[in-house]
């Protein structure tokens, strides 16, 4: 029996509807649809794991997902995979996957925080949600209620959450695990552009002569990129030259041509020392016509801390914190200048033995001529750079001297193209924001930024953080496309477009993902939900947290695919849906988005992240929500009632939030349809219901919304980014190709942003380039007061800076946490190809299980000696927090050098952020997980 | 898992009781079968026991079947439970000791405890010691073998978990890029296994992630060819040494194994 394509389109389509609405099928057209199906359906997808943003096919065949292949139309990837993407299939079948919400509960299965889990109904999950919500409101206000976010939230269900956080609940504490891993990159950008995101994209690979990896183990964490890197270099071997910068030897050395070994954070004296080269020795490199054009000179305080916590909050005064713990904290409040950093300071007015007080973390700067500049890069010296940087004891100082040197020649070079890339190594520090934007310095000053082939391009780890958690605005203190909860005018902007009232959206965005675990130790936040990551497994001073979740008075849930740490610390568990049993989309880190449709009806009773916000917002109503606030943690002023307004608007005391928020008119004129080709054939769970009758939050089988609730999400989502230089595409174009790289302007896509020739925002600035070849368009911190490196001129008026981008003075600085006599060894913490992040889905995976069981410890042969440590044998790694055990490895794939030991952080038996510190990067607030300071024995 | 494994320790851990049996029996039996050995009854095991990796400093295969005594020290000493004894119906030689690096591969301790403690000489010290100290990275249990058609890093896909898992890579596993045409910008990563420096550890054969590995050990005999001594790389000086081992070339073929008078004299008739 043949079908023609138009036949098959037909019947596949209206047995699939038909199955989504539980009718029955005529049985000739029921074969018909199986026929036709054959034995296996392929459909395009992006791979669930890392930023790079491979393409892949999926085969489905019986309702499952049986096999994958890469997407040789994918212009990421063109046909090929690393090991965790040859996986993809595997991923959402684990024997353990979770199937029904979990609850733990007493004898009579009453709620009990000490109880033990048992399955319950969709129905009881919400309604214990709803009570513990409600009491969190009224305890500590829209500041009670968080959420641990994610950059693996599709773009859809991030929206969604973020939406019915902000203008449901009124509360900000929404933060994603994006924080931990690209947040001083994302800094980096609104401080130098104005502006979040890489001006380049992964074209650059094949376009330029010399890759340098910063703090970046491309090898194993964006393998498709660097087997491009492996191409360009094989191309033209001599030409092209490939530097890795790490603070130990890693699988990304193997290709360098120079392998830097650095001490840990003094990469910012390695970036200084570049632009000290090119300043004082090569001024002839400055394109000086750039600079005027371009760019604005700037500095800002130092005496920044180490984003701890701060003398004052209440866990300090509870006595939650050991003396031991206590002794890197302090460095919070104030520390001593150590003769290391001295030389760097002494620019900005400190010297050895002096005592810095800090004040917390702040973006203010301002601006400074280009001689003060100049000035702050006095010190970086060849000599003082080598001897504060060198990260291998056993290496000469000529020898080191003599790579630094060769580093800062490839990058002065004239008519040598750089691309400098960097992953967590760069963002993963407590001045990770100023390293990011030391990076553009040397890049300005080349005039080596936004052009192809040339550019400082920071590598995002996370699928999604760049689409969900950055684009959408997942985090505490974002709305979507770039826009800020702390200025009015940003929300008005969101307020009119979710149809709120104005003044409903909370103006106060503090907290942070570290502020949510210290919020709930404090016991200020009294509720927190777990999105699509493991805040429980991936935080540091692991410890503190997970204690507080349990022997406090809170309410903690996760929904996941699988059960984690998070999981089994939390009160109660919800089975998600997970990547490709959802309709979604994700964007990398070269600003492409892509989309895919459900494949597959989701395990057991799972529902997507979207479906369970959704559903809670049917529980909350006008009244509920809208009412006044009191000041509440970081918010110092009341939350006005916005409930008069709302009425004003035609709502009632009674409307729920999903029929505001969710199930409005705009949303319902997105209409279901299987004539449209993008969704025949496909299911819809959150549309139709399914064929698993899964019975919903309100105990009757979920039958849908009636209406395409992910196209809407998107379309008002996307809206938000057309005509700001974010600009999106329609929904149904993502699933004609293979990705769009924003800004998608009359149909193209943007390779190069800021540059006139290739991007249309940078065009229009620049008068199709007749005033200048770059416009740097972004308006974040775009009017500057001016002063010296020691200080702002308070007298100075604002100066506009439209079109500019900023180079800034900043130090060197030492971490608030380095070795000592007694934890004497650099903890450096990362991941390994075969795992993906807490290794829920990859340690689920036989194969990849039985290639890479545990978590070692990466340590000097010779060290492993002087502490009477054998290869293979088990030790203690302790820090002022915690200790784990982990056998020993003194050979294979990581080497780092004496004095430093690296531990992955995917394995939840060899629970290593319990030892990790969580000092963050005052500025961007992200985790500092490279470095703390250790002491290492026999076990 | 960290739990899992016991520790290498000089004293040695109590050994499970399913073990301790095991271990007995294999031994019991190996003892048994010593008094009157008839090798040539043992054919198939002996046939079989081509295939087997051996602990580290195994002597040669016949050697070894004639000195190891089916003590089981060896067995008790590893402190990862790599080796193993043959049992009976392992069609393999009753009682001596092997490992399967599928299951638990050789994790190359630097104090080799497996062989000291072998009373017989079977494992040998001296062929893993350099300079009087032990030294595993001369170990000789097998060379891992690629097949190119299964080995997904030959199909483009970046896996080297081979590489990864080797405890001498660089030397035993290295990569070799080569551009992939098919997409035109990305490398192939594809590795190789060198055999002057590979153990047979079988760490690479275990992390393998495909589904039955497409890399493997097998006995160095079994997996390598070897090209006569009657051809020198020209461009190898080091190739030169081969010709120590040379010697009087003399060749027979079907055509040949006649005479020179014999076949002139025979056959004329079939020339017309």
């Amino acid at each position: 029996m043949s079908l023609s394509r138009r036949e098959f389109l037909k019947s596949s389509a209206a047995a699939s509807a038909a199955a989504a609405i539980g009718m029955s099928v005529p049985s000739e057209l029921e074969a018909a649809a199986n026929t036709a199906e054959g034995g296996w359906r392929w459909d395009k997808a992006a791979c669930r794991f890392c930023g790079t943003g491979c393409g892949i096919m999926m085969a489905t065949k019986n309702g499952k997902i049986v096999a994958v292949k890469g997407d040789p139309a994918a212009p990421v990837n063109r046909g090929l995979n690393c090991i965790k993407g040859y996986f993809n299939a595997k991923i959402m079948y684990g024997a353990d996957r979770l199937t029904q919400p979990l609850l733990r509960v007493d004898a009579n299965g009453n709620f009990d925080k000490k109880g033990k889990f048992a399955p319950v109904s969709w129905k009881r999950a919400f309604d214990e949600m709803e009570v513990h919500i409600k009491k969190a409101l009224k305890e500590s206000g829209p500041e009670g209620v968080g959420v641990f976010a994610s950059g693996q939230y599709t773009v859809m269900e991030g929206y969604a959450a973020q939406k019915m956080m902000k203008a449901g609940f009124r509360s900000n504490a929404i933060d994603p695990n994006a924080r931990h891993c690209m947040a001083s990159a994302v800094v980096g950008f609104y401080q130098t552009f104005g502006v979040d995101e890489p001006s380049g994209c992964y074209d650059d690979i094949e376009l330029t002569d010399t890759v340098v990896a910063w703090g970046s183990n491309m090898a194993e964490m964006h393998p498709i990129l660097w087997s491009r890197v492996t191409d360009r270099k094989l191309s033209d071997p001599e030409r092209v030259k490939v530097v890795s910068i790490q603070t130990y030897t890693h699988r990304t050395s193997d290709l360098a041509d120079i392998e830097i070994i650095f001490s840990p954070n003094t990469d910012m004296a390695l970036w200084n020392y570049i632009a000290r080269e090119i300043v004082y020795n090569h001024p002839e490199a400055i394109d000086w016509d750039f600079l005027k054009k371009h760019i604005v000179f700037a500095a800002g305080p130092v005496n920044i801390g180490y984003g701890m916590r701060r003398a004052g909050e209440k866990s300090l005064k509870d006595g939650k914190y050991s003396a031991k713990e206590m002794e890197t904290i302090n460095k919070e409040m104030s520390k001593v200048v150590s003769e290391k950093e001295a030389p760097a300071l002494a620019p900005y007015g400190y010297k050895a033995g002096d005592t810095m007080k800090n004040t917390a973390g702040t973006l203010g700067h301002w601006e400074i001529s280009f001689e003060e500049y100049k000035k702050s890069l006095e010190p970086y010296t060849l000599d003082y750079v080598a001897k504060i940087s060198k990260g291998n004891p056993d290496e000469s100082i000529e020898s080191f001297k003599e790579k630094l040197q060769a580093l800062a020649d490839l990058y002065v070079e004239k008519n040598r193209k750089v691309v400098s890339f960097w992953t967590m190594g760069m963002n993963q520090h407590t001045r990770g924001t100023w390293t990011n934007t030391l990076s553009y310095n040397v890049h300005f000053m080349l005039n080596k930024q936004a052009r192809p082939g040339s550019g400082a391009f920071s590598l995002t780890g996370q699928p999604s953080a760049c689409g969900t958690a950055r684009e959408v605005g997942t985090f505490t203190h974002r709305l979507p496309a770039d826009m800020m909860v702390k200025n009015p005018k940003h929300r008005k902007i969101a307020e009119k477009k979710w149809m709120i009232p104005e003044g409903t959206l909370n103006g106060v965005g503090k907290q942070h993902i570290m502020k949510i675990h210290r919020d709930i130790e404090d016991g200020l936040i009294k509720f927190a939900w777990v999105n699509v990551c493991n805040p429980y497994q991936d935080s540091a001073s692991a410890t503190h947290w997970i204690k507080a979740a349990r022997e406090m008075d809170n309410f903690i849930v996760t929904s996941d695919g699988y059960p984690g740490i998070s999981a089994k610390v939390s009160d109660l568990i919800l089975p998600s849906a997970m990547i490709y049993e959802k309709w979604g989309a994700y964007g990398n880190a070269e600003r492409r988005t892509q989309h895919w449709r459900q494949q597959v009806l989701p395990v057991g009773d799972s529902m997507s992240d979207t479906w369970q916000w959704v559903e809670l917002s049917k529980r909350f109503t006008v009244k509920d929500l809208w009412g006044a606030y009191a000041p509440s943690g970081p918010r110092k002023k009341a939350l006005p009632s916005v409930i008069d307004k709302a009425k004003a608007m035609g709502y009632d005391e009674d409307t729920t939030m999903y029929e505001i928020l969710f199930a409005n008119k705009v949303a319902k004129a997105y209409k279901l349809d299987q004539n449209d080709p993008i969704q025949a054939g496909y299911d819809n769970s959150e549309g139709y219901g399914d064929s698993r009758n899964v019975v919903g939050s309100d105990g009757k089988v979920f039958k849908g919304y009636g209406f395409f609730i992910q196209k809407y999400l998107w379309e008002e989502y996307a809206s938000f980014t057309r005509g700001h230089g974010h600009d999106l595409a329609p929904f149904n174009i993502y699933h004609k190709v293979r990705g769009l790289k924003w800004p998608v302007v009359d149909g193209k896509e943007t390779g190069w942003r800021f540059n006139a020739k290739y991007d249309p925002y940078a065009a229009k600035a620049t008068n199709n380039g007749e005033t200048g070849e770059f416009a740097f368009y972004g308006t974040l911190a775009k009017a500057l007061q001016s002063g010296t490196l020691t200080g702002k001129d308070k007298t100075s008026k604002k100066k506009g800076l439209p079109n500019k981008a900023k180079i800034f003075a900043r130090p060197y600085m030492d971490p608030p946490e380095m070795p000592d006599a007694e934890y004497d060894t650099w903890l450096c913490t990362g991941r390994v190809l075969e795992h993906w992040h807490s290794g829920t889905m990859t340690m689920r995976v036989p194969e990849l299980y039985r290639a890479v069981p545990e978590a070692l410890c990466y340590m000097h042969p010779q060290d492993a000696k002087d502490k009477g440590l054998k290869q293979g044998g088990l030790c203690w790694v302790e820090s002022r927090r915690g200790r784990v055990k982990a056998r020993v490895e003194t050979r294979g794939r990581n080497r780092p050098a004496r004095g430093l030991v690296f531990v992955p952080w995917f394995d939840e038996k060899v629970f290593i952020n319990k030892v990790c510190l969580d000092a963050t990067c005052p500025m961007s607030k992200q985790t500092d997980y490279k470095k703390c300071a250790v002491k290492i024995y026999k076990a | 898992m960290s739990e899992n494994r016991p520790e290498t320790k000089k004293k040695k851990q109590p050994l499970s009781d399913r073990r301790k049996f095991i271990l007995n029996m294999a031994r019991g039996v190996g003892l048994a079968t010593l008094g009157g050995f008839v090798w040539s009854a043992y054919v198939d095991e002996v046939t079989a026991s081509q295939l087997l990796l051996r602990p580290p400093g195994a002597i040669k295969e016949d050697d070894f079947l004639r000195t190891c005594i089916k003590c089981g020290l060896c067995v008790e000493a590893c402190p990862y439970d790599t080796l193993l004894l043959a049992k009976p119906g392992d069609n393999k030689p009753l009682g001596t000791p092997y490992f399967i690096p599928r299951d638990i591969p050789c994790y190359m301790c630097p104090d080799i405890p497996c062989v000291p403690v072998c009373p017989t000489g079977a494992l040998d010290e001296a062929s893993v010691t350099t300079d009087g100290k032990l030294d595993i990275n001369i170990a000789d249990m097998g060379l891992a073998v690629i097949d190119s058609e299964s080995c997904i890093a030959f199909w483009g896909i970046q896996c080297d978990a081979c590489y990864r898992a080797c405890p001498i890579l660089g030397e035993a596993i290295t990569i070799e890029y080569s551009k992939n045409e098919r997409t035109g910008k990305h490398a192939f990563l594809k590795p190789v296994v060198h055999s002057d420096a590979c153990t047979g550890c079988g760490l690479c054969e275990r992390a393998c992630v495909t589904e039955k590995p497409a890399i493997f050990v097998l006995p160095r005999e079994v997996a390598q060819g070897r090209a006569g001594d009657y051809y020198i790389k020209g461009w190898d000086k080091n190739d030169e040494k081969r010709l120590e081992n040379a010697s009087e070339i003399k060749t027979t073929t079907n055509i040949s194994k006649k005479s020179a008078v014999d076949s002139l004299n025979d056959g004329l008739e079939d020339l017309y």
